[in-house]
């Protein structure tokens, strides 16, 4: 493999891999079903001191 | 961990085998004196490792340390964490202090090699960024991963191993500096032996965090955990990419990089533009996810943009380094590479910016009567400041006139200064609260004037900067009507000694500011009213707790 195979193959495959794998990411982001786990995931750090509760 | 108190665990005896082996490396190559900088390291190496071992056996002794395991959460290494970032920002600040005053008076460097301002700059960028940056990382995501995962930290002495190991690799380094010993990248100085304790201490790091995260009780990972781990296995890469080389002798401190030329180039600002993309930028985005909506008392603003905000960060960072070589030996393409992809990195950074500052919305109130949380959305404001203007300055032709200058240094303090330290003081002043189990703060006053003083601070080194750094660029690039430069090098020099002393006292005024909340982290642990503590309600709440 030359550096100029290496090259074209970044430059399409690479670059559609990435792009794929972002626009994924976008998509599980904004997911209608999604919305309830996300907003119990905000909730997170305000709820964790009920493991070991001091107060 | 159920093991017999009288049995030693797998960690204890490797490290055993470490400190040995350790110990035993440093009294041979301080022995044979390949080099100066290795002779007194090897001393070094062989006292660390003897104090080592002192400690390893002291802890095989003790009786009760499987019991001091059986605790919800390890927060006795956070402690120390705290400890070591609150006192590594202080040194850090005060050299930059003492290389500030250097400049606008050079005689301060006392005509002796150890205080030249060759060897102090990278201890002050080091100590900064690397000790107190670092431990505040390391710090907070201990505390961050165990209270989100609901699960206590990995390994029972390998969290140790990573908090003292980072110390040594900072107190190595820094040594290493003084005394002559640099491979000459910016902001990986450190010679191949140091970086690869570095590696070992790094990797340990990554696998308690990955374990951790493995075993916990939630099913959800928190965006700081994100954020984190992406921040601690980036840094993994970079670091061992671009510190790839080969020693000249194992026993001499003397390497020489794998890479060479213009892909020398490209790996060392492939890696320092993503120590600041991932250690300095993604790391302390995870401490704004969390101690901001914690501190508030209120959910992230969207917490959908944040999981976008992750993502689009990792994909455009990672290729922003090649703006640090503008108008080089660097290929045309790889160069309008890296300016795109900064400029697109607005985005990301503002969507980001946005979602911390917006989390108070409703709660405005909040920032006239606490301090702290005030300090960490002016932090906030000061990432999408400085993340406004880095894609600016990565345009070709802004870059033209600001590269090399003083600009430079005023853009990379308003996020350091801004941004970093600011979002690390507003986490150091809730976590030692919360660590030391005390009400609140020694003195909320204290926090108001921490907060003044420093971003007085703050704006005077900016703005000195950025005339300094404006007119710097103008002066080299003037032409007289014959095409002659108008100023010789030695005239900006000159021009800039204003400006110089202007930046010195600014950076007198954060250091001062940096005293007061060690002072003030300092009483709450002494004298702060502790929060009560009512024993027979803990099991019931941690049932109710785990099923919610």
């Amino acid at each position: 493999m030359t550096y100029f195979d290496l090259a074209v193959f970044s430059k399409t495959w690479g670059m559609i891999f990435l792009i794929v794998l972002f626009l994924s990411a976008v998509t599980y982001a904004l997911w209608p079903s999604n919305k309830n786990k996300f907003s119990k995931a905000a909730q997170m750090p305000l709820f964790d001191e009920e493991g070991e509760n001091n107060e | 961990m159920q093991q017999n108190s009288t049995t030693l665990s797998f960690g204890e005896i490797g490290l055993f085998f470490l400190s040995g082996s350790t110990l035993l490396y440093g009294l041979v190559a301080a022995s044979r004196r390949v080099d100066p900088v290795m002779e007194i390291h090897g001393y070094l190496i062989a006292i660390i490792s003897l104090v080592a071992i002192f400690l390893l056996a002291a802890r095989a002794t003790k009786a009760d340390r499987a019991q001091q395991d059986n605790e919800p959460y390890n927060m006795d290494v956070v402690k120390a964490g705290a400890i070591a970032s609150t006192f590594w920002g202080v040194v850090g600040f005060a050299v930059g202090l003492v290389i500030a005053l250097q400049l606008a008076f050079p005689s301060l460097n006392f005509d002796t090699a150890y205080l030249n301002f060759g060897r102090l700059r990278p201890l002050h960028t080091s100590a900064v960024i690397f000790a107190f940056g670092g431990n505040i990382l390391i710090m907070t995501s201990f505390f961050v991963v165990q209270k989100t995962c609901k699960a206590r930290l990995a390994g029972d002495i390998a969290p140790w191993f990573v908090f003292w190991g980072y110390q040594i690799f900072i107190v190595m380094a820094a040594t290493g500096y003084l005394i002559g010993g640099t491979q000459s990248k910016e902001y990986a100085e450190p010679e191949w032996y140091v970086d690869l304790w570095l590696t070992l201490v790094w990797v340990t790091y990554l696998l308690v965090f990955l374990f951790t995260l493995f075993k916990r009780k939630e099913p959800h990972i928190y965006v700081a955990n994100w954020f984190y781990l992406a921040f601690i296995v980036t840094v993994a890469m970079l670091h061992l990419i671009n510190n790839a080389g080969i020693p000249v002798s194992f026993f001499g401190s003397k390497s020489y990089g794998l890479f060479a030329g213009t892909q020398d180039a490209m790996t060392q600002w492939w890696y320092a533009h993503n120590a600041v993309g991932f250690f300095l930028t993604a790391g302390f985005l995870a401490i704004m996810y969390y101690f901001i909506p914690k501190r508030a008392n209120r959910p992230i603003y969207s917490y959908r943009l944040s999981i976008i905000h992750f993502w689009a960060l990792i994909f455009l960072y990672i290729w922003a380094g090649p703006h640090h070589l503008h108008y080089t030996a660097l290929p045309d393409w790889a160069q309008t590479l890296g300016m795109t992809f900064s400029i697109m990195l607005w985005m990301p950074s503002w969507g980001g910016m946005i979602n911390g500052m917006m989390t108070l919305s409703g709660a405005w109130d909040k920032l006239r009567t606490d301090p702290v949380l005030r300090m960490m959305v002016v932090s906030t404001a000061f990432y999408g400041m400085s993340t406004f203007e880095g894609p600016l300055m990565s345009i070709k032709a802004v870059n033209s006139l600001s590269h090399y200058t003083d600009w430079t240094i005023g853009h990379v303090h308003s996020g350091a200064l801004g941004w970093v330290a600011y979002i690390s003081f507003g986490a150091l002043y809730c976590i030692v609260p919360w660590l030391w189990k005390k009400e609140g703060l020694y003195s909320n006053k204290l926090v108001n004037w921490h907060f003044w003083i420093s971003t007085l601070g703050i704006l005077l080194y900016i703005c000195a900067m950025w005339v300094s750094g404006i007119m710097q660029g103008l002066m080299w690039r003037a032409y007289d009507q014959y095409g002659f430069l108008e100023y010789s090098f030695i005239e900006s020099v000159e021009a800039m000694h204003p400006y110089y002393f202007i930046r010195a006292l600014g950076g007198l005024l954060f250091v001062l500011g940096s005293l007061i909340m060690a002072y003030n982290l300092w009483k709450t642990v002494k004298s702060g009213a502790s929060v009560v503590t009512p024993q027979p309600s803990k099991a019931p709440t941690l049932r109710q707790g785990e099923a919610a």
